[in-house]
């Protein structure tokens, strides 16, 4: 345990020096503070207090914007090891191959953290602040800090497992952001593109719900928007929200973590100092 | 029971055979050179036996562990060579850090960095360290928690003569307390009065495994006598001595070591013609030369 946190505190003094720290917060609280700005004009038409209202723009901000920071935070994890040849040395140390990718991970994940706390409080006090009822919607909030935690931790495990594979941090840095690419524009542009020519066939019944959960991203906007007062307000996809069981969405974003960092220790392993 | 043992270690790459049926162990508190040309397979041997990679046969014991173990790493200290770190770390924050995966308490940094002759810049990023002082970390974090087992990979590349000769002393007090060390080095002269023994691999095999002196005794190379003279003199002893004029004052002589004696007679029994003798027995570089030169095909 103790080599778990030597590796955590080294990683986050990295971070830190390598300027990770202040890019993360800086950018969460600045794209929080302008979705709360921008989330004060439709309240009277819905009702809803002005936090859950930013919530839902604040979901489908951090769709984009936690994968991408987690890629950026975890791609250089392995192959930057390898590239600078600091690899060997440290694995003469007593500690396994799981124990370093784990301290990694703590470090990283408590940087997202704390990005997101700041970026999310900042949006909850600008909306307190304009908005006396906006108290109703801090469980809301509070939801979509922790499934963004998780959000996060399912796309540094990914990129985990890029740096093992790609072993070069050029080739990770691409893998990353095809990757993000893939899994949070495309994905949603090719189902989108399915479920049209389906015409509301079998695939868009049947499969179309399941390969929504499939995906960390997806399934964190279902889960968010599912019991959200403000579904109105987000995109077509709080459609299929009510279509598929809240349980599978949450299942989705706890799994992935788990799974994707289980395969980056498999790749891990398979890396050759 | 010896710290570190190889016996019949086999490793290929592709269709290069970098280690063939290579055998020797390291006793506790030895000193072992491990020399070679580059590409002789020093590296390959020693990330085996840190279990960094395996070997295709043998069987290889570190401290009676299998290497890479658990039980192995914890008593082994490494230098790699061009041994790196990460350049956002200052070499305190980096030490420290490995103070803490071996379990050692982080109070020491300060003073190990001092001991290799970095306190100056313990608070720099290693990023603006030259190579000498990236090295100087790579022995301060060799030295962590009294290793029972030092594998160094060139330690002393890049360092000046005098930090060269303190981090020997360093390596001799460690060995005084039991520690076994294997170390490779290009820099024959340093290893030749500061190790116990000397092993030699030559291509991946083992060509020599034994003391300095009794590769002497093997190798029979000739001992030189280096006879100094007159100018008005050189000729005349050149040629009673059947030897090669150096320069303008002296003469070298070749001779087998059952000859030497009589041959110092003969150079005695110049008297007059003659001012001094030297004998300047085979180095280092000419054992290493000839026992590398003997390649089994």
């Amino acid at each position: 345990m103790t080599a778990v946190l030597a590796i955590a505190l080294a990683e986050a003094q990295i971070a830190i020096r390598n300027r990770w720290v202040a890019i993360s917060v800086v950018l969460m609280a600045v794209f929080s503070l302008v979705l709360a700005a921008a989330g004060s004009a439709p309240t009277g038409t819905l009702g809803a207090d002005k936090l859950s209202i930013t919530v839902a723009s604040l979901t489908s901000l951090a769709v984009y914007l936690v994968p991408l920071l987690a890629l950026l935070m975890s791609f250089d994890a392995i192959a930057g090891e390898v590239e600078r040849g600091t690899l060997p040395l440290v694995l003469t140390y007593p500690l396994g191959r799981a124990e370093i990718l784990i301290g990694k991970f703590i470090a990283h994940l408590a940087i997202l953290t704390f990005a997101l706390a700041v970026g999310y409080g900042l949006a909850a006090g600008a909306a307190l602040w304009f908005d006396p009822r906006a108290g109703a919607g801090l469980p809301v909030l509070f939801r979509l800090g922790w499934t963004s935690a998780l959000l996060g931790a399912a796309f540094l495990a990914v990129g985990y497992a890029m740096s093992a594979l790609a072993r070069r941090p050029g080739a990770a840095a691409g893998m990353a952001i095809g990757l993000w690419l893939v899994m949070i524009v495309l994905y949603d542009l090719g189902l989108l593109a399915a479920v049209v020519a389906d015409d509301g066939g079998r695939f868009t019944t049947e499969v179309f719900p399941w390969l929504l959960v499939a995906n960390p991203a997806d399934a964190f906007r279902l889960y968010n928007l599912a019991a959200s007062e403000a579904t109105a307000a987000a995109a077509g996809i709080g459609a299929a929200a009510h279509a598929i069981p809240s349980g599978h969405a949450l299942a989705s974003i706890v799994l992935w973590p788990v799974a994707a960092l289980s395969l980056a220790v498999l790749a891990f392993r398979k890396v050759t100092p | 029971m010896p710290n570190l043992t190889f016996s019949e270690v086999t490793k290929t790459f592709g269709p290069t055979r970098a280690l063939n049926a290579v055998g020797f162990d390291v006793a506790p508190g030895e000193r072992v050179a491990l020399l070679g040309h580059n590409g002789a397979g020093k590296s390959t041997l020693m990330k085996i036996a840190l279990g960094l990679i395996g070997s295709d046969s043998g069987r290889i014991s570190v401290l009676g562990h299998t290497p890479g173990s658990r039980a192995a790493r914890r008593g082994v200290a490494y230098l790699p060579e061009n041994v790196a770190f990460h350049p956002a770390l200052t070499g305190l924050e980096q030490l420290r850090t490995y103070m803490r995966l071996r379990g050692e308490d982080t109070g020491g940094a300060m003073g190990l960095l001092e001991q290799v002759g970095l306190g100056h810049a313990a608070k720099r990023r290693i990023g603006t360290y030259s190579k000498g002082m990236r090295q100087r970390v790579g022995l301060a974090q060799a030295l962590i928690g009294n290793p029972r087992l030092l594998i160094l990979d060139e330690p002393t590349s890049g360092l000046d003569p005098v930090s060269r000769r303190d981090f020997y002393a360093t390596l001799d007090g460690l060995a005084a307390e039991g520690a076994s060390i294997l170390l490779s080095s290009h820099a024959l002269t340093e290893v030749e009065a500061r190790t116990d023994r000397i092993v030699i691999l030559s291509k991946g095999v083992l060509v020599a495994n034994d003391t300095l002196a009794a590769l002497r005794r093997r190798a029979a190379l000739p001992i030189q006598l280096q006879v100094s003279a007159r100018p008005e003199t050189v000729d005349e002893v050149a040629a009673q001595l059947a030897g090669e004029r150096l320069n303008g004052a002296a003469v070298s002589i070749d001779c087998g070591h059952d000859e030497k004696l009589a041959l110092l007679g003969r150079i005695a029994a110049l008297g007059p013609l003659i001012d001094d003798v030297d004998i300047i027995p085979p180095s280092l570089e000419d054992l290493y030369s000839h026992f590398s030169q003997q390649v089994p095909q």
